[in-house]
Order: structure tokens, then sequence, then C-alpha cells
């Protein structure tokens, strides 16, 4: 019997999966640092949420539960989308958006490999389009709230929806630097006086750009450990800048500078974890790069000129129908063939 | 695009650049395991007991068997001879008797038992008579001519007749001679321990094959974790036409059109062979036994075979073919305990191995006593999600993520599209594959499912072709039949004015058999007439048959009506020879049938895609041709009918 090769090197799933979220842990630091403790009841509640939806749609499937649980993937779906939500997202919002990432958007397409759009991104899209006041009302970061809240009054807001006695939940919450750059402009504000706010900081949000650099310092561990390919999130990042810096060009008054972009909103979570999801995305190096600019095009133009403030997650779904294109086209010329 | 892509990954990673050589895509790095192996020289192995010779040790025909059972044989003597051109010749490796020519089960990834002689070595190695060749003074074909009758195959596990290659009529395109050396298998050792030990006798090797194909340049591949074996190549070869490149250890350098783009920086074409662009490569050991033939004499009887994993003394030996297993094994100081099985090959394209009595073959480079804790049983694989990491491995720059896609649903067109026929079966995809598929598995089966297809495609072909020859023949048949009955109605009514009264009797005696010609049977006075009337009008009717036959476009029904009305004597004796003559014809087509069937087993079905093609697939398609023929043979018994 040819049963050959005998000997195997990679890294399981399981171990690809793990380092994943093992590059995420400086971003979920950055996180708490910034928006406080409350990020991890999330983590934890979607994480939950996501173990168990995929166990019992396992069970209903009749696939094996303990191998395809041990895979982690659920737990970085639960990861991404919690880290995509607001910070102090109820936790019924979580539970739901998870739920539809991992039952219908994964399991209901035949699980693990078989999802052709990217779980997180779905669970996100659906809540949204659900509910656009919850999910475009970020809490300002803990040094700009006039109360910053501890950990427990934000794990009771969590649960309960109650804040202690004499604060307003208008007064924990304010709109992004990307939401409130859009509503200003259309007032005809120019972006030089509108990002005089305190809201902005260096280059994107005062506070969200720490995160954003730390999930940029992760991303880099993962093309270090060859998990994920460079292609990708330089293609995403060069797209997004380019866009920007035509536009920025043009009408310096009226359009932010590519470095906002680059730091703001999911830019780079979107880069490095986001459209690197293998499953949903291209799989020849020329068609990463059309994948990951075409997100990076589309999430500009989603910002600019869309109904939404950040546009990454209808960016991705919208290049995920693209990609068995994509593949198909992109086919690098085999080895002997003609060039 | 490509050098922008190309360019980034070198600098993000980091890439060697080695100005040297020139590198191809993917590759792995697989732990080698040479060291085990190459602590000792090169042992010789004791006489066995008996020799077991498989008559198909080569790719091409089965050589013819020129000795019989109780025969006495030399050593060195011809047992069986190279039957058509694509053959080699089995010899006898040491003096003594055939005991019995049967079926023995075989190294093969098949598994199944193929035709043996068997040897009992007599122990006194006598030599037979060995003829020499002075290879700097004599004719180049007449080299060549000789080296039919050496059994010498390629012995890096390809087992292609070396003759073959060598064969130039007369010119010679070949510039370029590469020598593979690379040996870029885990595990496997007889190479380099032949290049350490004997490099002097190789590069004569290299030199008899450079002057024979007309070569000026020659280029030795040696991957470079074998430092040893390489400078002893470079002092060997020192002053000659010939240059030692050392490669970086990468798996599969030693894939001879990996190799070529290594050295040379030449893509070999596809649909080409290497020879098309002027180069030609052999492996070293084949080298070394080119150069004792035409120096000595000595016909292929004996390798060096690696004895190496979990035994206790891995070593390289020089093994007689036919040597069972077990005496290779006992050699290496036994196998440990918790051997499970034994591997031929390396572990990345090797096969297992049936039992411990198989043979030592001409293909047969390395024996790898395998346990749990050397190749442990993969993990139950798990979905693809498309990581892509086999693409990024490929050397042949294949999706193989794409083909295990396709191979899986049976979608075989389109795993065709994609190039399934480029792959080599080099393993890398399932080396690295995170989710433990066994993508070489798949493609394995797709392949041969893929030219069973193509056979039986190019079989119905045949028999559709066979059939449209069989309808148009009858047809032809049934109207030069109707053509023959109406020049016989004609001379027939000649007769019938002679003969008008005897006729009219038969006419009597038989009325049944003239019914149409006479419906009216009560009408029997006015016979006379009224058959005459009738003879004309069917006469009329023959010629007008005639002349639409002349058409060549007729219902059948007509003419067996007119066949009948004008039934005589004369006309069934006719019918009886239309019989004889579509007998002959049947018999003629069917001949011919035959000798399409011979030429386009010859030429014409020979699938296209089997170049990269494992022993596995070659042994099912193989399986798969014999059930054909047999239906085939079927089929033809019942024709005649």
């Amino acid at each position: 019997m040819n049963r050959s090769p005998y000997i195997t090197d990679a890294p399981s799933v399981s171990i690809i999966m793990l380092k994943v979220l093992l590059a995420l842990v400086p971003g979920i630091i950055a996180y708490t640092w910034i928006y406080g403790g409350g990020i991890l009841v999330s983590l934890t509640i979607a994480t939950t949420t996501a173990l168990v939806a995929e166990a019992m749609l396992l069970k209903i499937r009749q696939r094996p539960i303990k191998p395809y649980l041990m895979d982690m993937s659920a737990v970085v779906t639960a990861w991404l989308l919690a880290l995509a939500l607001p910070p102090l997202a109820p936790w019924w919002l979580v539970v739901v958006g998870t739920f539809f990432a991992i039952v219908i958007a994964k399991q209901l397409y035949g699980g693990l490999g078989y999802n052709p759009f990217n779980p997180a991104m779905v669970g996100y899209a659906v809540l949204l389009i659900s509910f656009p006041l919850i999910m475009t009302k970020w809490p300002a970061p803990l040094l700009l709230a006039d109360h910053p809240l501890s950990f427990m009054e934000q794990l009771n807001f969590i649960f309960s929806h109650v804040l202690p006695n004499d604060i307003k939940v208008d007064a924990i919450t304010s709109a992004t630097p990307l939401d409130y750059l859009k509503t200003q402009l259309m007032l005809k504000h120019e972006v030089a006086s509108i990002t005089e706010a305190p809201i902005f900081g260096q280059f994107g949000a005062k506070g969200g750009e720490v995160v954003t650099g730390a999930y940029l310092l992760g991303g880099l561990y993962l093309i270090q450990q060859r998990i994920i390919s460079w292609h990708l999130p330089t293609a995403f990042l060069a797209a997004l800048a380019t866009i920007s810096l035509v536009f920025y060009a043009i009408s310096p008054a009226h359009y932010a500078n590519p470095l906002f972009h680059l730091m703001s909103g999911a830019s780079m979570l979107c880069a490095f974890f986001i459209i690197t999801d293998p499953v949903s995305g291209p799989t020849t190096p020329r068609g990463k790069l059309y994948f990951a600019a075409g997100v990076g095009i589309l999430t500009y133009l989603i910002r600019v000129y869309g109904g939404y403030p950040d546009g990454v997650a209808f960016a991705v779904l919208l290049m995920n129908m693209c990609v068995p294109l994509i593949d198909a086209h992109t086919q690098p010329r085999v080895f002997g063939h003609k060039k | 695009m490509n050098a922008i892509i190309n360019f980034a990954s070198n600098l993000i990673h980091g890439v060697s650049s080695n100005k040297d050589v020139f590198k191809f895509n993917g590759g792995v790095h697989p732990h080698d395991h040479k060291a085990e192996s190459t602590t000792l020289p090169i042992a010789q192995l004791a006489m066995p007991e008996k020799l077991i010779l498989p008559l198909r040790q080569h790719v091409g025909h089965i050589p013819k068997i020129l000795v019989q059972v109780g025969d006495f044989v030399l050593k060195g003597q011809m047992l069986a001879e190279p039957e058509g051109a694509l053959s080699a010749a089995i010899h006898a490796p040491t003096s003594g008797t055939i005991t019995a020519i049967s079926e023995q089960v075989i190294p093969h990834p098949s598994g199944l038992p193929d035709m043996c002689i068997m040897l009992a070595p007599d122990g006194k190695d006598t030599w037979a008579q060995l003829q020499p060749l002075d290879w700097r003074n004599t004719d180049k074909k007449v080299l060549v001519d000789s080296l039919r009758s050496s059994g010498i195959v390629g012995l890096g596990g390809a087992t292609f007749p070396t003759h073959i290659k060598l064969r130039t009529n007369g010119k010679s395109n070949v510039h370029t001679l590469v020598i593979n050396a690379a040996e870029c298998e885990p595990y496997i050792t007889c190479d380099d321990m032949l290049m350490r030990e004997r490099a002097e006798q190789i590069i004569k090797g290299i030199e008899i094959v450079q002057s024979l194909l007309g070569a000026e340049k020659c280029m030795i591949g040696i991957e470079d974790n074998k430092p040893q074996a390489a400078s002893a190549m470079s002092v060997a070869c020192a002053n000659k036409a010939m240059q030692v490149k050392v490669v970086p250890t990468l798996y599969p350098s030693g894939d001879a059109r990996r190799l070529i783009h290594l050295l040379l920086d030449v893509e070999i074409p596809n649909d080409k062979r290497s020879t098309d662009v002027g180069i030609q490569v052999f492996n070293i050991a084949t080298l070394l036994a080119v150069y004792r033939y035409f120096e000595f004499g000595e016909p292929s009887i004996n390798r060096i075979v690696t004895m190496t994993g979990n035994v206790v003394k891995p070593q390289n030996f020089e093994v007689l073919f036919g040597t069972p297993l077990q005496s290779l094994i006992a050699a290496a100081g036994g196998a440990k305990v918790d051997t499970t099985h034994y591997i031929m090959g390396g572990p990345m394209m090797g096969f297992d191995l049936p039992n411990e009595q198989v043979p030592i073959t001409k293909a047969a480079n390395c024996i790898i006593a395998a346990a749990p804790n050397l190749f442990a049983a993969p993990p139950p694989a798990m979905p693809c999600i498309r990581c892509a990491r086999c693409a990024d491995a490929c050397p042949v720059n294949l999706q193989p993520q794409e083909l295990y896609w396709f191979s899986k649903a049976d979608n075989f067109e389109k795993a065709r599209d994609y190039n399934l026929f480029d792959c080599i079966e080099c393993g890398c995809c399932t080396y690295v594959c995170p989710s433990d598929i066994p993508l070489v598995q798949y493609y394995r089966y797709a392949k041969s499912e893929i030219i069973a297809l193509d056979k039986a495609k190019e079989a119905a072909d045949l028999a559709r072709e066979r059939n449209d020859f069989r309808l148009a023949r009858i047809e032809r048949e049934k109207l030069e039949r109707a053509q023959k009955h109406a020049e016989r109605a004609q001379a027939g009514k000649a007769e019938a004015k002679s003969t008008e009264t005897s006729s009219a009797e038969t006419t009597k005696e038989k009325p049944s058999e003239n019914q149409e010609a006479m419906p009216n049977t009560e009408a029997n006075t006015t016979a006379a007439t009224d058959k005459q009337a009738a003879i004309a009008a069917a006469i009329a009717r023959a010629k007008a048959q005639k002349l639409a036959s002349a058409n060549a476009a007729e219902s059948p029904k007509e003419n067996v009506a007119a066949t009948e009305t004008t039934k005589t004597p004369e006309a069934e004796a006719a019918e009886l020879k239309a019989k004889q003559d579509k007998q002959a014809l049947i018999a003629a087509a069917i001949e011919r049938a035959k000798a399409q069937k011979l030429a386009a087993a010859q030429a014409g079905v020979a699938p296209k895609n089997v170049e990269n093609v494992s022993a596995a697939v070659q042994a099912e398609i193989n399986q798969t041709e014999a059930i054909r023929e047999k239906v085939n043979l079927a089929t033809e018994t019942k024709k005649p009918e």
C-alpha cells in the first residue's frame, strides 16, 4: 500500500488558532487599560456562547464534538466579534451576535472550512443592522470620561444596564471619531477644526489608537510565525492608505489624512485578524492581494460615503462573495507551463 | 507582479541568496535522519540461502526467460533477455541452480505477486566469462547496443532502462549532463556513501556517459548536507569537463526537473522531456554500474541499499538482487522489538513492504524499519481550512487545496484543468497540512480514476467505430446480395422461357412456394400465361431495384420481397454463396479490428498522462487494463455470431 508521506511537520489547526488568540492578547490588554475591564466580561460571554452553540450544533449535525471544539476556531470567532463590539455592549447583544456567527454563518454552512463568509463579520453585520443605536454608541475611554466606571460598575451595566445613581448613559458614551467626523463634515465643518475635539488622539481616536497599535504588534507576530501571509495586511493597509491619500490630496479640508484611516476604527483588527481568516478568503498569493485591496477600498468608500461609521464588516462580506471568482482568475503559473 | 511578490517574500522571510543556484517554489525541510546510517562504511552482505529474482524490476516489457528449472547458472549469466526496446535483462547474481520459476510476492505498492526466478546459490560464486569493452576505443553504437544486455536501469528508483537514455541514433542533441546526487529524501544515504567511497569510479562512469551522449557540460548536484561526498566528488573530477555544484538541502531537490532548475535555471516545459531541451539526467549509482559493465564486463547484479530506521545498527550494504529482506535486516543487527513494518524508499515517497521475505530489487535504494516512535500514525483528518500552506510548499506551484476539493468530489475534469497531472506526488503538501489530510492519496486516486476513464473512453470510441463499420458492412452486403439476386433473376428468366412447362409443373407441385408469384392458386389453368406475366413483373421490379441499389439507398424490405419472388434453386445457391461471402467479410472485419486495436495499443491508446504517475497508480492501471483485455476477448469470441 502506498500511503506516503509517513512524516508530517505542521502545527495543527488548534495550534494555529491558539497562536491567533495569543496574538490578540496585547490588543486585549491595551483595550482593558483604555476602556476598563468590561471587555473581559464581553470576551467571556462570547467565548461561552460560541462553545455552547458550537457543541449544540455539532451534536445536532452528528459530528464528533471534542475534536471540533478543540480546534479553537469558535473561540477565535467569539473573540474577534467581542473586540469589534462596543466595550460596554449589553450581554444579550454579545450572545445574539455570537450565536448568529456560530450557528448561521458557520455551522449551517457545514462548519469549519465550509463557511463562505467570515462568521465574526456576519455576526457584527447582523447586530449593526438590527441594533444600530447601541452599536454606534461607544463609551469614552476611561481617561476622557466624566465618570470613569469601575470594573464592578461596568459588569453591572453589561448585565442589567444599570448605572450608579448620578450618572446618565450619555455621560459615559460618545460617538467614535469616525462617526463624529462624518456628522461634522455633513454640518459643513472642516477636518482641521473637527479633529481638534478631545476624542481625537495623535493619529486616530484618543486611546483607541493605542489598542490599534497593539493589534499591529500582534499581527506582526502572526506574520513572523507564518500563521498569516504578509499579502493580506500589506495590500489592505496599502489600498486604504492610497485611496485616502488620493482624497486627502484633492481636498484636505473634507477628507481625513491616510494615517487617521489606518489608525481608526477596526483597520488594524481587520488587516491582521479579520481578512486573514483563511476559510472565507482567497488562497492564491495574487488573489490575496486583490481581495485585501478590495476590502481596503470598500472600507474607505463606506466610511466616507456609506451610512455607517465604519465599513470593515460590509467590505469584508462583499469581498467574501468575490473569493471564488478571485481564486479562479489568479491561479499561479504551474512549473514548466508557459509564462 | 510575481517579481514584486517574490521580492517582498524574500525581504520578509530572509531567504538565503545563494547566487549559484536557482530556487524553485516551495519544498520542505524534514529532519534528514542521514547521520544514523553513515557512521559505518558500506558492507558486503553475506550470501543468502536463496535469491528471488522478479522479472519485472524495471519500467518496460517483461524480459524473456532463458533458463529452465534445474539449470545450473554462473554468476553474471543472463537469465532473462530484454524483449522489445524498452526492457532490461536479468542476470544471475551468483552461481547456483534454478530451483523454481513461479509467482512470488515482490516489493511493489500493489502487494501483488509477480513472476520470479528462484536461484539456490552454490556458495562458490563462480563468474561466467565476462566481456569487458574498451570503451575509449569502441564505436559508440556498439557500446550502447551492448548496454542493452547489461541489465542496467536507473538505480535512483525510477528503474528506466539505461540503454534507452543513451540511444542517440547517430546524432545527440544533449549538451548538458546533470548528475543527480542530491539524495533529498530523509534516511536514504546509499548515494552519499557511494560517493564517499567510490568517487573515482563514478567519475569514470560519468565520462563514459558524457562521451556517449556528446555532452560538453556536466553538472553534479549534491545537497549541502553531504559535505564529505561533495568534496570526494570534487577531488575526483578535478581537471575534468564536469563541475560539482552544492545545492541547499531542500526536499524535493532530487526530483529531476527541480534539480535541473536548481542547477541550470531551466524549466523543462510540462509537456516535454529534459532531452527535448538538451539535458539528460543520471543517478550516480547508475553511472557506477555503467562503468563496471564496460570496464569489467559486470552486468547489473547488485546495488547499495541503506538499511536504517528502527534497526540496531543502521548501515549501507552492497546487496545482490534477489536477496530476501530478512537477510538485510539481520545484517543490520536485527530490528528492534517495536518494529511494525518495513518501508521501501524514503519516508516521503516510499511504500509499505508486504513482508520480510520480499527480495531486494533494482529499485530498492533504502529500507526503513518503521516503528510508532519514528512514524506516528496521523491523527484523524480535520476539514481543510484553505490555509494554502500546501500551495506554499508545492514545488510545482500547484494549488493542492483546489485539487483536493476536486478529487474529493470526483470532479475529475476540474482536477485535470488544475493540472493534477503535473503533480509529482512528492508529499510536501501532506507534510505541511495542519488538518492532516492525506492529500497525496486523493491525487493518486484521482489520477488512476482519470486514466481509467480515459482508457474506457478510448475503448468505447473504438467499439463505436467498430460498430459503425459493422453496420455499414451489413448494409453494403445486403445491397450486394440484392444486386446478385437481380442478376440471377435475369438469367433465370431466359432459363424459364426454355423450360416453360417443367417450370409450370414445379409450380403446380409446390404452390405454396410461389404464392406471391401466383396469388390466385385456383387459376391453375391459366398458370402458364399468368406465370409469364408474374415473371416479367418480377424482372421489372428487380430492374427497378437494381437501379435503386446503384444509387445505394434502398429499403431492405423490398429487397427481401424481390428475393422471395425469384426464389429459384439458383438463387438459393447464390444466397449460400453470399452467406459464405459474409462470413469471409466478418472474418476480415475482425482481423481489421484486431489490427486497429493493436495499433491503438501501441500508439494511440497509451494514456498521455503517464509521466507523473506513481508505482501504485501504475499498478492499478495495469490491473484495470488486464480486466479490460479480458472483456475485449470475451466480446471478440462472441462476435462471429
